[in-house]
């Protein structure tokens, strides 16, 4: 198990670093696979969850003994992990809470760079995830594609000539893909446009979901806008427009910075700055306080409010290292809420406050 | 420039998202504020769910007795009724497809507007892969076999279940 050697890193899609990272922060593709010979997952008994996790486990195995698929994946028996560590998969990105909570037999492959990972027995019998930093969409779909290509190699897919790769719900059906950009919006949110922002891509048939989860309700004011249908298009064509949409939301969400830098440039401030000494001071913070001003600095380092050197990649790294899971993980125990809060304060003064900061915590 | 609401001067000028595309607006201060704060009923307005979706495009043109008679169909394949498919959204195995073709029409209509695949073919069965999934009815049936005890029966199916598995068993990697 190397979950805890995980657990240090930030992980492929809080990684950026680029001109556009204030605000676009990963790319994701995901394609939906099944085997033709099995029943989708809701009809499949033990013994058939078991069989399908056998197989493709077994293909996995077949493409790293042949030096196609990295010799140091990851592999996860995600029924047999502990609730902690399945949660901190799932705040990774790297398995869907649905994975983490169902039944049965169900793993994980995860490439050690965190770029892909191969989830077995989900929604769909093969779900292939890839994840890249900043806006990389066309790439991300080849490494994808590339990885669909050496799985189907030995076996064969549900897949119909018309309505092409067959899926257990037929919201995913056709190319069974989803590609997913992650932006951070606070100042849609704070001039209170967000929703007519949703309301636009939805008429293009593009979905806005919160950054853990399917409400809308994003945490941090994280949003995931991807595609809604999957049907009738090609892969790129379906890529390419929800990669055409970012440069109009980065557009729209600066405009919505400098206004608020024009407009309101005292409360801007203090608000920024009232965040960042919470979290410099707090003896007790939750999760939500936590994202929620997290937010706010990320946004008032671009704005050139926060004085120090403070760096959006250890924003990053603050705003992964503190969810309950791996705030547990870090602190190598097991804590209640009311012990992760004092925690989770604990560890937020030691990473801003610049009397305590040894070490630099943007490293990774 | 003058404020495209009124007759003062515009100060701000907003980018605009109609239907995902940009567009210029030139705004003075009071109107900006004006333009930049939903109405009640656009921040209301939020993404309609999936779930309702199903239920609604399926019960279209059915009369209660046929919609009563056509969640009583079951795949062949999987067992799956329609009945169970409209509660859960998720569909038992490949062949539903095919099995519920009519009923699935209207909603991959109204889900993705299209119903013919133009992306990727995988390499290894571009034209669908419908015999293999017959293997889910034979093992299904083989395994009914043996509970009932009718080997005769069972022993027929299994070596149907070879022959599939066969002929369509790939060749081993080089
Ligand atoms: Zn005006
Ligand atoms: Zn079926």
């Amino acid at each position: 198990m190397n979950l805890d050697e995980l657990a240090q890193t930030t992980g492929e899609w809080l990684r950026g670093s680029g001109p556009e990272s204030d605000i676009v922060v990963s790319s994701r593709v995901r394609l939906a696979r099944n085997l033709a010979d099995f029943p989708f997952i809701s009809r499949t008994t033990e013994a058939d969850r078991a069989a399908i996790e056998k197989i493709l486990h077994g293909r996995l195995q077949e493409m790293q003994d042949s030096g196609r698929a990295p010799a140091d994946l990851i592999y996860v028996d995600v029924g047999d992990l502990p609730e902690l560590d399945r949660q901190f998969l799932v705040e990774r990105q790297l398995i869907s809470r649905e994975h983490a909570e169902s039944e049965g037999a169900r793993a994980v492959a995860i490439d050690r760079a965190e770029q892909f990972s191969v989830m077995i027995n989900e929604e769909d019998h093969l779900r292939i995830q890839v994840m890249h930093s900043g806006l990389d969409l066309q790439s991300a779909l080849e490494q994808a594609s590339t990885i669909d290509d050496m799985i189907e190699e030995q076996v064969t897919y549900a897949f119909s000539d018309r309505l092409g790769y067959l899926t257990a719900c037929p919201t995913n059906v056709g190319t069974g893909l989803r590609v997913s950009v992650m932006l951070h919006l606070p100042a849609l949110v704070i001039t209170r446009q967000i929703e007519k922002v949703f309301k636009s891509l939805q008429k293009i048939n593009l979905a806005v979901r919160g950054l853990y989860g399917e409400g809308s309700q994003a945490t941090g004011d994280f949003y995931q806008i991807s595609n809604q249908l999957t049907l009738g298009e090609t892969e790129q064509e379906l890529a390419k427009k929800v990669a055409d949409v970012v440069p109009v939301l980065i557009e729209y969400e600066r405009q919505a910075r400098s206004f608020l830098v024009r407009e309101s440039h005292e409360t801007l401030h203090d608000r920024v700055s009232r965040a960042f000494g919470i979290l410099r001071t707090a003896q007790t913070i939750t999760s939500e306080e936590t994202m929620h001003l997290l937010s706010s600095v990320r946004m008032g380092i671009n704005l050139g409010l926060i004085g120090n050197d403070l760096k959006i990649t250890t924003i990053n790294k603050l705003l992964i290292h503190t969810q309950p899971a791996h705030l547990q993980k870090l602190a190598g125990m097991e804590l209640d809420q009311t012990d992760r809060n004092v925690e989770r304060a604990a560890y937020l003064r030691q990473h801003l406050d610049p009397d305590t900061k040894s070490g630099d915590p943007a490293n990774n | 420039m003058k404020c495209q609401k009124c007759d003062r001067a515009a100060t701000f000028h907003i980018t605009d998202l109609v239907d995902g595309q940009a567009s210029e607006v030139h705004l003075c201060e009071q109107c900006a504020q004006a333009f930049l704060t939903p109405t009640p009923e656009e921040a209301e307005e939020v993404m309609p769910a999936m779930a309702g979706l199903l239920a609604q495009h399926l019960a279209v043109d059915e009369t209660a007795d046929e919609l009563a008679r056509l969640d009583q169909r079951a795949c062949p394949v999987c067992g799956i009724t329609f009945l169970q498919f409209r509660k859960q959204g998720r569909l038992g195995c490949p062949h539903d497809y095919v099995f519920f073709e009519k009923e699935l029409e209207p909603l991959l209509l109204n889900i993705h507007d299209q119903t013919q695949h133009i992306g990727k073919n995988p390499k290894r069965c571009p034209r669908g892969a419908d015999q293999q999934t017959q293997l889910i009815r034979l093992r299904r049936e083989m395994k009914e076999a043996v509970s009932e005890e009718n080997y005769e029966r069972a022993s027929e199916l299994r070596d149907q279940i070879r022959e599939i598995e066969a002929s369509v068993r790939p060749s081993p990697e080089p």
